[in-house]
């Protein structure tokens, strides 16, 4: 079966004058099927968002797409389509849902209103109607009273409310897939439950695919299908949920999960990953992860590991996972 | 010494409600709303809410960077709104504050080693051929390399730029400090990082924190006991381990079950609420937690009459049914 989106070798470069071109996101593959949760899980600045930007075409005029790169809906390539046709994808068939509601609605327009546009950019419709399936909107999102609702202004709506609207708009075009960047982090973790259950209800609702770009593996547990750890611009790590989970093999994706406070655990320690990530243009050679690793042998320094299978479903790229197993 | 370093009687912060000149003056906004608790020296308390509950005007309110509506903080014994500017002055040396952006909090044209200094010189607590030793000793203490003294606050990495605020707090020697979501704007690995320096310190200083954060499982890592604020008040206030293991209040459970966990296998039971925190200028009457409440005991009791903290089994609870 053709995957609903089907991402091959993305890599993505800035050109810089006098300088060999940053290359903050490079050969990351992803696969989400319809009805589908996949999680993108990375750390400030490990190319995760820019990937997500990349699929509906959304990187900024200055970024370059590698040659070989490949963005599929449907088997249908989009990554070297033209603005005009990429109109037809984007904030219909794909729409995006980022961290910070205020920051995309209009403060002045009535919430009714911008959801009404969306409708109205696919298709035509009278007001009356456009009304009618705003408010529809509303409702499939949770959004209590939406009748009245519709006529609100952002700045009278909570966070939590906000964020509804913002999936409400997603929804207008009727997507097949959606792309949520962050999209509970601006929220407290009582709403943020909910925001996650809505998303998932209308995975299974609607049969959308849906990419969650998170830094947070705690939200993605029980609730993703799938998740992809990158770190510094690649994937280091891809596998089913619960396998990832129960068995971690990467020493970076390891590192995160001694690195996470637990609500039930007995105060015991963290063990923090040392260092820090650094910034694209000091990204070390071989293994990206290896100054920070504590199991790196002297092949991580100057080979890069690839993204290889070491069971089935669980990619690892790390030399070291790979030479234990075999 | 008393037993208790930090004081906190019936505190009550209400901020204007803003309005009056053309429409309706609003009510004001109670952000704080009669809150007490105590921080033993060398002890940590962690403040835990959702943002609007209330937690970091009680962080500024503590240090007096604000003035309280109502009610008393005694550092040491002393009430602070009686002491004049020379004696609040003195107190100030020994409780400070980190704040959650660090950047914010550092002048970005002066070197990180000037801003570390600041408060050795104002408190004349180094002489000037000492102060460059002395900020060398508290970088190294940070996990910094002394060197770096001679560097601007743009420089550094957010988890760097939180290891200089810590020293800059610490410069002045004091017994408490107050965090302020230290590490919400950090990544998980420098996070970490963070609270592992934050509880070395406390160990080798005997510092007393009030750790101010939205973060439950932050807060477990940390923290002796742990207050859980609702709407400018306190619903919960117990141990760190029993409060958050067997939380009694119905929000407590409720922000318990909704952290996330990195381990699907512990399926514990989500409790998903309805709806948002009601605003603060408009507490609703009765429990500020009945319109969202769960509890299957909840009755017109519970929208009529504002349960108080009292104690059940180990800890306090503000909760009419708390036992059942």
């Amino acid at each position: 079966m053709t995957p609903l989106l089907e991402v091959r070798d993305l890599r993505i470069t800035f050109p810089r004058d006098g300088a060999s071109p940053l290359v903050p996101v490079d050969d990351v593959s992803l696969v989400v099927h319809r009805g589908e949760m996949v999680a993108l899980v990375g750390e400030s600045g490990c190319g995760k968002s820019l990937s997500g930007l990349a699929i509906p075409r959304l990187l900024p005029d200055t970024a370059r797409l590698g040659r070989d790169t490949s963005i599929a809906m449907h088997g249908e390539e989009l990554a070297h389509l033209e603005e005009k046709a990429m109109r037809q994808w984007r904030g219909r068939r794909i729409a995006m849902v980022f961290q910070d509601p205020m920051a995309s609605l209009n403060p002045v327009m009535r919430v009714g209103a911008q959801i009404g546009e969306a409708i109205t950019a696919h298709q035509r419709v009278d007001s009356a109607e456009v009304r009618r399936r705003a408010i529809a909107l509303l409702d499939e999102v949770g959004i209590a009273d939406p009748a009245e609702r519709v006529d609100a202004y952002p700045h009278q709506l909570s966070g939590g409310m906000r964020q509804r609207v913002m999936i409400a708009m997603a929804l207008a075009g009727e997507p097949e897939l959606l792309i949520a960047d962050e999209p509970t982090t601006a929220l407290d973790v009582t709403v943020q439950a909910q925001i996650l259950e809505l998303l998932d209800r209308l995975r299974q609702e609607r049969g959308l695919g849906v990419l969650l770009i998170t830094h947070d593996l705690g939200i993605v547990a029980g609730r993703a299908d799938r998740v992809m750890v990158m770190y510094a611009g690649r994937i280091v790590e891809a596998a089913a949920t619960a396998p990832l989970f129960a068995s971690p093999q990467h020493p970076y994706t390891r590192g995160l999960f001694a690195s996470i406070p637990r609500i039930d655990s007995d105060g015991e320690r963290l063990v923090p990953i040392a260092g820090t990530v650094p910034p694209p243009d000091k990204w070390p050679a071989g293994c990206r992860f290896h100054p920070r690793c504590p199991m790196a042998i002297a092949r991580c320094h100057t080979d890069r590991p690839p993204l290889d299978p070491i069971a089935e479903g669980h990619d690892v790229a790390c030399w070291v996972a790979h030479e234990v197993l075999s | 010494m008393s037993a208790t370093l930090v004081e906190v009687e019936r505190l009550v912060k209400h901020y204007p409600g803003g309005g009056g000149l053309f429409g309706p003056r609003r009510p004001p906004v109670k952000a704080v709303d009669g809150v007490s608790f105590h921080v033993a020296p060398g002890e940590t308390l962690g403040l835990v809410g959702e943002s609007g509950s209330g937690k970091s005007t009680i962080g500024r309110a503590v240090l007096r960077l604000e003035p309280p509506t109502a009610g008393t903080v005694r550092f040491e014994g002393h009430d602070l709104a009686t002491l004049d500017a020379a004696a609040l002055r003195a107190l100030r040396r020994r409780m400070q504050i980190v704040f959650q952006d660090p950047f914010g909090s550092l002048n970005p044209r002066r070197t990180i080693g000037d801003s570390i200094a600041e408060g050795l010189v104002i408190h004349r607590l180094a002489a000037s051929s000492a102060l460059s030793g002395r900020v060398a000793e508290l970088l190294a203490e940070v996990g910094l390399d002394p060197s770096y003294a001679g560097r601007y606050p743009h420089e550094f990495s957010g988890g760097q730029r939180q290891r200089i605020g810590i020293a800059r707090a610490l410069a002045v020697e004091p017994r408490f400090i107050v965090c302020d979501e230290p590490v919400s704007a950090l990544d998980v690995s420098v996070q970490a990082q963070v609270l592992n320096l934050l509880l070395d310190l406390r160990e080798r200083r005997g510092l007393a924190y009030l750790f101010i954060a939205h973060d439950l499982a932050v807060v477990r890592q940390v923290a002796h006991r742990v207050a859980v604020m609702y709407l400018g008040t306190i619903v919960e206030i117990g141990p760190a381990r029993t409060v958050i293991s067997t939380p009694r209040h119905p929000y407590t459970q409720a922000l318990v079950s909704a952290v996330p966990s990195p381990d699907p296998s512990t399926s514990r039971a989500r409790i998903v609420l309805e709806g948002d925190p009601p605003s603060p200028s408009a507490p609703p009457p009765g429990c500020p937690f009945a319109p969202r409440c769960f509890h299957p005991a909840r009755d017109a009791r519970c929208t009529s009459e504002r349960p108080v903290l009292r104690v059940v089994a180990d800890r306090e609870v503000a909760c009419h049914y708390a036992e059942s």
